[in-house]
């Protein structure tokens, strides 16, 4: 026998082992036919395009937080005596150990920017119209999950922002009428952010959110890939098939041709992240606050307490909106459930778009200007908004006593709150009297 | 997607096609795949050595300085290094001049198990200094820490030469903590690194050779 | 043209990131003019005078409860110089820079604990740190003689007395012009202690993250690799894809 034929001889037993072997295990365990219904014969739409990263890049970083969390957990202690101190101890004595943490640090506020960048993604494409709307759901508890994740987990280095950010967050919910003073107490576990707080803010965030938001991740892409991806023309590719295969006329297999795509997108994210990691950690103060590097103290607030930069539209929403100013006739006491509410609802309204979007398109390539004018303006107020979060009140001074001297900025956020709203309760209307164009049969470029 | 033929002749010419088309891909993706597991097995080092003791752990477990002035002769003290009880036995001529008379009864009395003690110490004392032996009190059976019976005879018989006996399972050491036939014990108790910095200075956790 | 479009907008997002840093007043305390400190952790002779200041002057009240003596090795002293010369009498090596003052003691002589210093260059910054340290004078309606309008922009109040007076010398505040004048000059003149207090300051500011020279160097060789790593994957994918139209 030559060489080649016995080289080929020892390929095909090879092979026959393999196969026996995935044989051996299909009978038990859907292996294969999950393999093609997810990657090899899950058909994707061939035009997807930059801001089709985000999703991959998504799960990406939660694998990362989970693996970084997993060691930092070992060496950290949820204890108010001694949590801080083994931060710094993880930071120092722990080999690698500043690696992890700040990879964990970044991750956090990396998990935001592409949740937002993915979030966005479906908002111009249409991604959340019909019939996507539970995927959509499922994406908007994802994102609730998400932003429980990274509250719970910033108090665990109980640093002064730790603290007071708790502090506030926590008190929000006694501004609900009635029940609201038990309810934050009720969190708290003590009249005061403490021990027991942190405590159970540990177990929140190391085990049963984790659990939820991997329960979550699977419903989403489960649904994902029962109707299968939307794409930047908003044209569902199933309806055009090949007669013969079945198979999408615009559509190609996610492995291999999306896995090695995303591949270079991971890279490509990989080095943003690493520049972070290694050379900006703080990120000038938005990722890691400089506060947060002074033990908690109960005793003393620091001068300017602000959410990290992911939360702030919200919380610009939380102090834009004025409080109730009380009844007194009536013993019913000022409140600032307005503004908490006012704030739910930022967050919640994202649900409603599915329902909201009354265009015949769902892509904004084909849409009119109107709607293009009304997503910049959501834009740019979720900026301003955002930016107003991370400053005090009083940044840009006071209007004049014809305005009653009003905080600048305060009217300004009052304006672009309007707007955020306004895109969402107006969107049934502009979207039906939006001028579109004609959606082609086939994708494009 | 292709369909199958039972023509021999043409599935082998399209798969030299096909062969010929895949080189690119083939080229590329083992060089992205050896490169990427390359860095996903450099990544995985600072995880798994996280792992490992920590400056506090290695600043907790540093050598330990003992005064061994005071130890009367016939006499031990025990030392905490590491977590564990190290003794030093200060034995008396008697003593030393007991320890080859009863090599037969021991189950390695040359200390052939070089990792029982350093190679310093593979002497017939098991010690730098003769009088002076320095040893880990922690049975080489199950862990327990054996109790002193110094002098002969006593309780432990009149064949008794003095040692150690270890309450949970019955090994015997004599002196230098070797090991007697019949002990559960395998092999000796453990001498653990250490050096005299002065005369009466002895530092547990160090070699005599520094390993510079 | 479909990948040139996606490195644009790649480069595109790149660009963005660093406009998220640039309004953020990062520091805890604005408001006083601080001057630049001169920061330089390659510079070991800087940290090494930084050391034995620090543990010769600010260490007998402040404590580095997350510092280790023997991490002083990183920055080229021996362990024979720690020993001899940084280290108290009862502490090992491997010992962080525990303080023996008594905190509650503390609490009562100064009317607040001092604080630890492990990560305060974190917490204030360098500038902040090293501006504090230049800026006391003396002030007879202070409790302690000394105030500082670094530490409270507003009061000038402040509980730390000036440790190192005998090396700075004295200084009063001109009221009309808000200025400080040296009015008793001290051992060191004012190049010389203004040498101190930055070589202090960069020591202080190795303290609060003695691994940040190993992060930026070993950053380098994680791009590097990457950006091998982003050519070929890129090669890859255009390799399965020229097949798509």
């Amino acid at each position: 026998m030559t060489n080649k034929t016995v080289l080929e001889k020892n390929k095909s037993v090879l092979a026959n082992v393999f196969n026996c072997g995935l044989a051996w295990v299909d009978e038990r365990f859907p292996l294969t036919s999950n393999i093609k219904a997810h990657l090899t014969e899950y058909y994707a739409p061939k035009n997807f395009n930059f801001w089709y990263f985000f999703g991959s890049l998504s799960l990406l970083v939660l694998v990362l937080q989970i693996v970084t969390g997993i060691f930092l957990t070992m060496h950290y202690k949820p204890d108010a005596n001694l949590a801080f101190a083994s931060v710094e101890y993880i930071m120092r004595d722990v080999p690698w150990g500043w690696l992890i943490r700040y990879m964990h640090s970044t991750g956090a506020s990396m998990f935001f920017v592409v949740v937002y960048l993915h979030m966005f993604r479906g908002i111009i494409y249409g991604s959340y119209r019909n019939p996507r709307e539970l995927i959509w759901l499922f994406g908007v508890a994802i994102f609730l999950c998400l932003m429980g994740e990274a509250f719970f987990g910033y108090l665990l280095p109980w640093g002064q922002m730790s603290y007071w950010g708790a502090q506030v967050i926590v008190n929000l919910f006694s501004a609900i009428p009635f029940i609201g003073p038990d309810v934050s107490e009720w969190l708290r576990g003590d009249y005061l952010v403490s021990d027991a707080t942190l405590n159970r803010f540990f177990a929140f965030h190391v085990i049963a959110l984790p659990f939820v938001l991997a329960g979550l991740v699977a419903a989403h892409i489960i649904a994902l890939h029962e109707v299968g991806s939307n794409n930047p023309d908003g044209i569902e590719i199933k309806k055009l098939k090949d007669k013969k295969t079945g198979i999408p006329l615009d559509g190609i297999p996610f492995h291999p041709y999306y896995s090695v795509k995303d591949i270079v997108g991971t890279v490509v994210f990989l080095m943003v992240f690493s520049t972070v990691v290694f050379f900006a950690p703080e990120m000038g103060g938005y990722f890691l606050e400089a506060n947060n590097f002074v033990p908690a103290n109960p005793l003393v607030t620091p001068a300017h307490i602000a959410p990290v930069w992911y939360f702030t539209p919200y919380y610009s929403i939380l102090r834009a909106v004025p409080p109730f100013p009380g009844i007194s006739m009536l013993g019913i006491p000022p409140s600032l459930f307005p503004g908490v509410v006012a704030m739910g609802l930022s967050v919640m309204v994202f649900a409603l778009l599915p329902w909201l979007d009354k265009s015949p398109v769902k892509s904004i390539r084909y849409r009119g200007t109107l709607y293009k004018k009304w997503l910049a303006a959501f834009v740019v107020s979720f900026v301003v908004l955002g930016y107003l979060g991370t400053e005090p009140s009083n940044v840009w001074g006071q209007f004049g006593a014809w305005l009653g001297n009003a905080e600048r900025a305060t009217v300004v956020a009052r304006i672009f709150m309007i707007i955020y709203f306004a895109f969402f309760a107006l969107m049934p209307w502009y979207t039906k009297k939006d001028k579109t164009l004609t959606v082609p049969e086939r994708v494009t470029g | 997607m292709s369909d199958n033929h039972s023509d021999g002749h043409q599935a082998s010419s399209q798969l030299d096609q096909a062969s010929q088309v895949d080189l690119e891909k083939r080229n590329f993706l083992i060089a992205s795949s050896s490169v990427g597991v390359l860095g996903c097995a450099a990544a995985a080092v600072p995880f798994v050595l996280s792992m490992t003791p920590s400056e506090r752990a290695k600043a907790a477990g540093a050598p330990v300085e003992v005064d061994v002035s005071k130890i009367a002769a016939g006499s031990m003290i025990t030392v905490e290094w590491r977590g564990k009880p190290v003794w030093i036995i200060n034995r008396t001529n008697e003593m030393t001049d007991e320890l080859p008379k009863h090599n037969d009864q021991l189950i390695d009395p040359d200390c052939e198990v070089t990792s029982q003690q350093p190679g310093y110490c593979k002497n017939k004392d098991r010690s730098i200094k003769s009088n002076l032996a320095v040893v880990v009190g922690i049975c080489t059976h199950l862990g327990c820490s054996p109790s002193a019976k110094l002098q002969p005879k006593g309780d432990m018989g009149d064949n008794w030469s003095g040692g150690f006996f270890c309450p949970c399972h019955g090994s015997k050491f004599d002196l230098a903590g070797r090991v007697f036939k019949g002990s559960p014990a395998p092999v000796n108790l453990v001498v653990p690194p250490h050096k005299y910095l002065t005369e009466n200075t002895l530092l547990i956790g160090v070699d005599t050779e520094d390993k510079a | 043209m479909k990948i040139t479009n996606i490195i644009k907008k790649a480069l595109f997002a790149l660009a963005l990131l660093p406009c998220f840093m640039l309004p953020l007043s990062a520091f805890a305390n604005v408001g006083a003019h601080l001057d630049k400190a001169p920061i330089d952790a390659s510079n070991h002779e800087s940290l090494q005078r930084g050391a034995r200041t620090f543990v010769n002057n600010c260490l007998n009240c402040h404590s580095a409860n997350y510092m280790r003596y023997n991490r002083l090795l990183e920055i080229g002293l021996t362990e024979k110089q720690i020993t001899d010369n940084l280290l108290f009498a009862s502490d090992k090596i491997g010992d962080t820079m525990k303080v023996a003052i008594n905190p509650a003691d503390a609490k009562k002589w100064f009317g607040v604990a001092p604080p630890d210093l492990s990560v305060e260059v974190r917490a204030r910054g360098a500038d902040w740190v090293y501006s504090y340290m230049r800026s006391f004078y003396r002030d007879d309606a202070s409790p302690t003689g000394w105030s500082n309008c670094v530490f409270d922009p507003v009061t000038c109040k402040v509980s730390m007395p000036h440790v190192l007076y005998e090396l700075q010398g004295e200084q009063t505040m001109n009221h009309e012009t808000h200025h400080l004048e040296l009015s008793k000059p001290g051992k060191l003149s004012v190049a010389e202690y203004d040498i101190l207090a930055g070589d202090l300051t960069n020591f202080l500011a190795y303290m609060a993250e003695p691994a940040k020279q190993q992060r930026n160097h070993l950053g380098w060789f994680v791009l590097l690799f990457l950006g091998v790593l982003l050519v070929l994957t890129y090669k890859l994918k255009k390799a399965y894809w020229k097949d798509i139209h």
